[in-house]
């Protein structure tokens, strides 16, 4: 049992080709993970960064065996590059892209329906198994095998709670964005259900603000089950003015949000350690282990 | 982007949905000839600004003669309403929309919504309506009838007599109530609206609906695609700097304290902002430098701090991971500085991708700065700095 992905996962890019795409893949791999192909309508037969090129999704996971899609295409074409990936029904989807407009994500939702793939993002860093496979584009230099799980909305944020928890001696089991748009694939929900079942991850860090539903979520699942790893969650945007949009997922005025404090109480409520400030999460969980 | 009134009346009329006669005014006598226009025997007199919440703020009026329509114009324009919806600090009125008064004895509630949650659109509706019905719909959601549509927003694919029957329409106004919504789905699907919310929808003479109000958020992702909101963009008054940042890769937030902040990402933004204000200190801005940002982008972000004059201190707070690397942005925070008249003292905490790099940057520009590890230490500093500079 491992979470989404590990060391034989082999990873296809879609937008390899443009010069994010040639800058990650080649990152990724010199990281050590299983790069096998890349995809660019049009230019099927090529060669780049000693990778071969194809033309279509499904074209590349026959020939290559590639389970899993790094998806770097533009907003206008990210969508219809996460409905081909999920429609070749790799294993597991990253999308990076930012700026995916919102009735393409529509589209998205009604394609991942009943399909296997697991959709991470879009706008996700994405998801990193520090050591052996990183599928996306956060910075991997303080990241270090270990025993926590983060889950976060947050690439920035994310950055900084690897490095405490590399320093505090920690480590993390699997780092996973689940992307700061609206809709998006991946949520905290299902995250915890991975981390709860996977041997490696003795406490999960949870990275929630403004925004979204996904701490209610979290919260709602948390309080239906024993989850025996302690949880700490880091919760932002509490000063934020209401109604400004600040962070990542833009809320409609209609009916009032949760606001951040709303949030903390139900994942309180639920067992959840809070973090005081952003500076305090890797010594919260130290000190939850060892109790 | 937030549609005023009058331009998501205009584009739903392309659409074929109803909505009382009227026009745009600047001045009380534009006001007042719009009305004798009109010719009818009550008037609406209606602030356009972006946000919602406009009728308990005192943005709508209604007149009994042109006369009477362009004194309350007058007294309107420049009038800075302060509603839920604007913040504190409210929107100035710099245009009103005069209409003809609509009888709103029968009228309900409805709209269309982008729900996050779901990731379908949904149709909202209500018996209830009126500048109430926010407050009345979060106390009591059950007032609200829903039903989701397919994600291509084909209203032909459901059935939409169970959810008419629950907004319990007079017996003619049925009908006209199914053609609107199917027009207000069309709308939505080709301009990629994330809501149209049409409050109150008028039931004139127990058959005809009439979006007496209407609101639109079009989804800024997607303007690319929709040139034909290029002219409502600009009509739209936006915060300079905001709009400057925007235009630099920036997102960014005009708040009222004297500590600038530069940061990249907007999670680690929100963060710092909770920080500094915990620890009794006053940021002057939210900043998220987003991912493809270049310094001399950073650069134009750091220049709007300079040119705030409440601005005492600068608190770089940068985690360089796999796209924003530190010393881009210390690149453009020394690029800033070397144009800028006024140079406040920095503090500068960087840490991941670059950081010793970033550091060296700032000595080698001699820019007025002083380093700390983590953030509570930076956030402290600044807010020290803060206080002896006032």
């Amino acid at each position: 049992m491992t979470v989404l992905i590990n060391q034989s996962t082999r990873v296809l890019v879609q937008g390899m080709t443009g010069r994010a795409g040639t800058f990650y893949t080649d990152l990724a791999m010199r990281y050590g993970s299983d790069y096998v192909a890349g995809v660019r309508p049009g230019k099927g037969g090529a060669k780049h960064i000693g990778l071969p090129v194809f033309d279509s999704v499904r074209e590349a996971t026959e020939e290559t065996g590639a389970n899993a899609s790094l998806i770097l295409a533009p907003a206008h074409n990210a969508g219809a590059a996460m409905i081909e990936a999920i429609e070749a029904e790799v294993d597991v989807a990253v999308c990076v892209t930012e700026r995916v407009p919102v009735h393409d994500m529509l589209r998205v939702k009604a394609a991942l329906s009943g399909a296997p793939t697991v959709l991470i993002g879009p706008n996700s860093q994405g998801v990193l198994a520090p050591g052996s496979c990183k599928i996306g584009v956060m910075s991997t230099a303080d990241a270090k095998p270990g025993s926590i799980g983060i889950v976060s909305r947050s690439a920035s944020l994310t950055s900084e709670i690897v490095a405490q928890t590399s320093a505090a001696g920690l480590g993390q089991s699997r780092t996973i964005g689940v992307g700061g748009d609206p809709i998006h694939g991946l949520g905290f929900r299902r995250c915890l259900e991975l981390f709860k079942d996977d041997p490696e991850t003795k406490g999960v860090v949870l990275i929630g603000e403004i925004g979204g539903g996904e701490e209610e979520d979290a919260a709602d699942y948390l309080a239906s089950v024993t989850y025996d790893k302690p949880v700490v969650a880091l919760m932002v945007g509490r000063h934020a003015p209401p109604q400004r949009r600040m962070g990542h997922a833009g809320t409609l005025a209609v009916f009032r949000p949760a606001s951040v404090e709303e949030k903390a109480k139900r994942l309180a409520d639920a067992g959840v350690l809070i973090a005081p400030h952003a500076d305090a999460v890797a010594q919260q969980m130290a000190t939850a282990l060892k109790n | 982007m937030f549609l005023a009134e009058y331009q998501a009346k205009e584009l739903l009329a392309q659409y074929g949905v109803s909505t009382p006669s009227g026009g745009l005014a600047r001045t009380g006598s534009e006001a007042e000839a719009q009305a004798r226009e009109l010719k009818c025997e009550k008037y609406a007199v209606k602030a356009q600004i972006r946000a919602g919440g406009r009728g308990e703020a005192g943005g709508v009026k209604i007149a009994a003669s042109p006369r009477a329509v362009r004194n309350d114009t007058e007294a309107m324009l420049g009038t800075v309403l302060a509603t839920e919806q604007t913040g504190p600090k409210g929107e100035r009125v710099e245009l009103v929309y005069i209409e003809a008064a609509v009888d709103l004895s029968v009228s309900r509630y409805l709209a269309l919504l982008v729900d996050e949650r779901s990731a379908q659109p949904v149709l909202l509706g209500s018996v209830e309506s009126g500048v109430e019905f926010e407050r009345k719909a979060y106390a009591d959601p059950n007032i609200l009838e829903t039903l989701p549509l397919p994600s291509d927003f084909d209203t032909s694919k459901v059935d939409l007599s169970d959810f008419l029957a629950r907004l319990d329409l007079p017996a003619g106004a049925a009908g006209s109530v199914a053609t609107l919504i199917k027009a207000m789905a069309r709308a939505a699907r080709e301009t990629d609206a994330m809501l149209i919310e049409i409050n109150p929808l008028a039931i004139v003479g127990g058959v005809e609906a009439v979006a007496v109000d209407a609101k639109m958020v079009i989804d800024g992702n997607a303007l690319y695609r929709h040139p034909e909101f290029e002219s409502f963009a600009r009509e739209i008054s936006v915060d300079e700097a905001e709009k400057v940042a925007r235009e630099n890769e920036i997102n960014f937030v005009q708040l009222d304290g004297d500590i600038g902040v530069v940061v990249n990402g907007a999670g680690l933004g929100l963060a710092t902002n909770d920080m500094i204000i915990d620890a009794g200190g006053a940021p002057a801005n939210f900043m998220d430098i987003r991912t493809t940002a270049r310094s001399f982008h950073i650069a134009k972000g750091v220049q709007l701090l300079l040119d705030d004059p409440k601005v005492r201190v600068i608190l770089v707070n940068a985690h360089g991971g796999g796209m924003t690397v530190c010393d881009t942005i210390a690149e453009g925070v020394s690029f800033a500085y070397s144009r800028a008249n006024r140079k406040p003292p920095i503090v500068f905490r960087a840490a991941g991708q670059n950081a010793a790099w970033a550091r060296t940057i700032m000595k080698e520009r001699r820019l007025p700065f002083e380093t700390c590890d983590d953030m509570s230490s930076a956030i402290n500093r600044a807010i020290e700095l803060a206080r002896e500079q006032g």
